[in-house]
């Protein structure tokens, strides 16, 4: 069975167009791993947070968090089931540094029955010296309803069924 | 622009200024209504703010970020004042966000309560609804740094 990961890795900008918002702020997949994702937002004028520095938004690296979070724990799983976010906590280390784009790498490090735990970095240039880290869980199976990149795997023709998971009627 | 110190300015127009200067709250529509010194944040629907279009739901970053947000509106304006006038934009420390329900697409409303302000650090909560105010989609609570205007 193909795991969604290697789906995801080919169909990486399709994924990421699927979700509005992500497309919106202009997310960009850097790559992916099974349970890694790197993602990357620009810089672009209009999602500053602070218009004395120039810095990007809290809130865009809070959504690239969660979104990077979220990508991790798909690319972990043997087959598609829709996710939820549970709970995101969010350390501000230091600003970004004016004009920047912002990364975001997020591993989820360990998947159960129901729930997928999480730990991410959003850097500028190194990511070592992180701009903000997350520690994420996310509820799996979470919802009847499908999640953008399950639409876009699904839509691609790819649908394995899911043992004991998997979308419910 | 309209000077933030001017003492006849009211608390309204402070507000929409302050939201007003922040792109990124012009990009997510944020906007805010007070009654008194009570501040509801206010993020109509977009369908850019769509995190999972099938579902639909909104983003739970933008859910997150629009919390935050408030909470940073609220410190704003508490630390107004005609003497000091406005200190630096409060700095978000760390948020911790518990997402309740899932945000559907409609007007998303969210209050923050100042915990404790203290010399450099707030502490505060926010709670994000849709319909109805009992029943949350998400709350966040988070430390903020907030008046000095020389650290970090």
């Amino acid at each position: 069975m193909t795991r969604p990961v290697d789906m995801m890795r080919q169909l990486a900008p399709q994924v990421l167009m699927a979700s509005p918002h992500a497309a919106a702020i202009g997310m960009e997949m850097v790559s992916i791993d099974p349970a890694e994702a790197v993602l990357r937002v620009r810089f672009r004028p209009d999602l500053v947070g602070d218009p004395d520095t120039g810095v990007i938004a809290g809130g865009v690296v809070t959504a690239l968090l969660d979104h990077t979070c979220g990508q991790s724990v798909m690319a972990a799983l043997d087959s598609y089931q829709p996710i939820a976010t549970l709970d995101l906590r969010i350390d501000y280390m230091r600003p970004a540094g004016p004009g920047l784009d912002i990364f975001c790498h997020a591993h989820c490090y360990k998947v159960t029955r129901s729930v997928a735990f999480v730990r991410a970095q959003a850097y500028d240039v190194d990511r070592d010296d992180p701009v903000a880290t997350a520690q994420a869980a996310f509820m799996l199976n979470a919802n009847s309803a499908m999640s953008p990149a399950e639409t876009v795997l699904r839509a691609m023709g790819h649908t394995p069924p899911a043992p004991g998971g998997g979308v419910k009627a | 622009m309209s000077d933030l110190t001017d003492p006849s300015l009211d608390l309204d127009a402070r507000l929409a200024e302050i939201l007003q200067r922040i792109p990124y709250a012009r990009f997510l529509g944020v906007r805010a209504e007070l009654a008194g010194d009570e501040m509801t944040a206010v993020l109509p629907f977009s369908q850019h703010l769509i995190g999972n279009p099938t579902l639909p739901a909104i983003h739970g970053g933008v859910i997150g970020a629009f919390m935050e947000m408030t909470a940073v509106a609220q410190l704003s304006l508490s630390q107004i004042s005609p003497s000091a006038g406005l200190g630096r934009q409060p700095r978000t420390i760390d948020v911790t966000i518990e997402y309740l329900r899932s945000g559907r697409p409609r007007t998303t409303f969210a209050r923050a309560t100042i915990k404790r302000a203290g010399r450099r650090i707030a502490n505060v909560q926010v709670e994000a609804w849709q319909e109805t105010r009992a029943a949350p989609i998400a709350a966040l609570h988070g430390h903020f740094l907030i008046g000095s205007r020389d650290e970090g």
